[in-house]
């Protein structure tokens, strides 16, 4: 057995061990060892790739919910204003109401207290002509008694009567 | 980019490293064997110390496994012969050189022997016996069956969960097989050749690294083993070859006509050349470490016999110190070496799968790497 020179024997083992040592390992490691490796290659990349797409659904959700947050808020702003307003134009509208409406009832009080003292003044006049008569009459009579008396009570009468 | 540059430089680095340990062994080789040859008559005296003798003795095959001196584990021989059919017995009955049943053993060959105790080289007998090689190659063939249907079994108690205990310890490495060595060299056809790359390379490092421990055998340093590996590659190699492989080699593109005949038949001896050079790069490496280490560990016998017990102890922390340091050496270049030829398995598989446009680049990097081994 030279160191040089390939042996038989051992050629022979050499060969069937390694071949089958090759055909054993092929089956019962080699296959399922880069089966379960190459399957966890696959998880670890899909769970990844899950997990980048979570991330960029979460912001798309996030910029959603901060667009729809925005988006209530200036509804909100708007709602407050247009109540503010509407709040603002009933007040004015009905203090104007009211200011009109205390208007005509004073012009009216003060119709009618016109129209009053009219007929008031009218009614005096009236009775002043009445009094004046009666007056008169009442004279006319004691002056056919007595003139002088006659006199006095036409003075006193007009004096005591006299209108305000 | 980067990744296949480091790679490179990697893979030159290992290549000179190599080279280089193979030249300093080929040294040793020559410093061992010639005083070997010249004291062989001298010494013929018992008792002498020969290191020639002794590195030889350990570094061949043998029949029976001599785990210390003085202690042989016997193993079957198995002959077969057209006369006498299949004969089976153990090998301690041909120990010091006994005859048994005709035959004799010579130095680690078994030879046939007539009446007369004289050798007879014209019998013609075929021997198929359990040698120390075969027994490591039993050996490791076991450890690698023990060992990875366990990695496997480890893969399918730990479905979605992280690996555990062995599984963890040779899943890097397994990887580093796929993903640095089958996938960069051999491209997207790599799958179908990955357990063979992975059988390639467990079974030189799981040698390489028994081959280390004391007293046992060197299975990946002998030639047989080396040239099996290597012709199993060729053989995968050249039936897996595509239509472009065999173009390259009978008309390659970009070269003019004149200089075909040159660069045919250099294409052509480029093919056998690659395996070859497998084989002999793994024989030579394995067998020159081992050979480095028994001399440095030789010299404290040859000082035991030259100056006398206290020289050899003086000298002994020296040698025991260069010694570890080459062990250490030896452990890198087993896993170097099963890198180097499973790597350049992958290449030469490589360039003869791979489509034609990666063609031009496989090639060129597979040649220097060539040159340099």
């Amino acid at each position: 057995m030279d160191l040089l020179t390939p042996d038989l024997g051992l050629l022979f083992w050499q060969v069937v061990v390694f071949l089958g040592l090759f055909l054993i390992l092929r089956a019962f490691a080699w296959k399922p060892i880069t089966e379960s490796l190459n399957e966890r290659e696959n998880n670890i990349q899909s769970a990844l790739d899950l997990a980048e797409k979570t991330r960029l659904e979460m912001t798309a959700l996030k910029a959603d919910n901060e667009k729809l947050l925005a988006q209530a808020r200036s509804e909100r702003e708007a709602i407050l204003r247009g109540a503010k307003e509407t709040a603002d134009k009933m007040l004015a509208d009905s203090r104007d109401k009211a200011e009109s409406e205390g208007k005509r009832i004073l012009e009216q009080a003060r119709e009618s207290m016109q129209n009053e003292r009219q007929a008031l003044v009218a009614q005096m006049k009236k009775e002043v002509v009445t009094l004046s008569l009666d007056i008169a009459e009442k004279v006319l009579r004691k002056e056919l008694s007595d003139k002088s008396a006659q006199e006095k009570l036409v003075t006193d009468l007009v004096s005591n009567s006299r209108l305000n | 980019m980067m990744r296949s540059s480091i790679n490179k430089f990697l893979l030159i680095t290992a290549l000179i490293l190599s080279s280089l340990v193979g030249a300093q062994a080929q040294e040793h080789n020559h410093e061992g064997e010639t005083p070997a040859k010249q004291e062989g008559e001298a010494h013929a005296e018992k008792g002498k110390f020969n290191v020639g003798d002794m590195i030889m003795h350990h570094i061949k095959d043998d029949h029976g496994w001599e785990l210390a001196h003085g202690f042989t584990i016997p193993l079957p021989v198995i002959l077969y012969s057209k006369d006498r059919g299949l004969e089976v017995f153990s090998s301690s009955r041909l120990a010091h050189e006994q005859v048994y049943n005709g035959y004799k053993n010579e130095h680690g060959k078994i030879h046939r022997v007539t009446e007369a105790g004289a050798v007879d080289h014209e019998a013609k007998f075929y021997n198929f016996s359990i040698t120390k090689n075969v027994a490591s190659l039993l050996l490791s063939a076991i450890i690698m069956l023990l060992l990875f249907p366990a990695v496997s079994r480890g893969y399918a108690k730990n479905k979605g969960k992280a690996p555990s205990g062995i599984q963890s310890l040779l899943e890097p490495i397994i990887l580093f097989v796929r993903d640095e060595i089958a996938k960069p060299s051999i491209g997207p056809k790599y799958t179908k050749f990955l357990p063979y790359l992975l059988t390639l390379f467990f079974f030189i490092l799981v040698n390489n690294l028994l081959g280390l421990l004391p007293g046992a055998a060197n299975l990946t340093g002998n030639i047989t083993v080396t040239l099996v590996l290597a012709v199993i590659t060729f053989l995968i190699v050249t039936f897996s070859g595509n239509k472009h492989y065999w173009l390259h080699i009978l008309k390659p593109t970009g070269v003019p006509i004149a200089l075909l005949p040159i660069m045919v038949p250099v294409e052509i001896i480029g093919v056998f050349m690659k395996p070859l050079s497998l084989m002999i790069r793994l024989f030579a490496n394995i067998t020159a470490g081992h050979i480095i280490i028994l001399s440095l560990l030789g010299l404290i016998f040859m000082a035991n016999h030259m100056g006398g017990m206290t020289t050899s102890i003086a000298i002994s922390p020296v040698v025991l110190f260069f010694t570890l340091f080459l062990n250490l050496i030896e452990l890198l270049v087993a896993f170097l070496q099963a890198f180097i030829f499973t790597l350049l398995t992958a290449m030469y598989i490589g360039s003869a799968v791979e489509d034609h446009h990666e063609a031009d680049h496989g090639i060129g990097y597979e040649g220097t790497t060539s040159e340099l081994g």
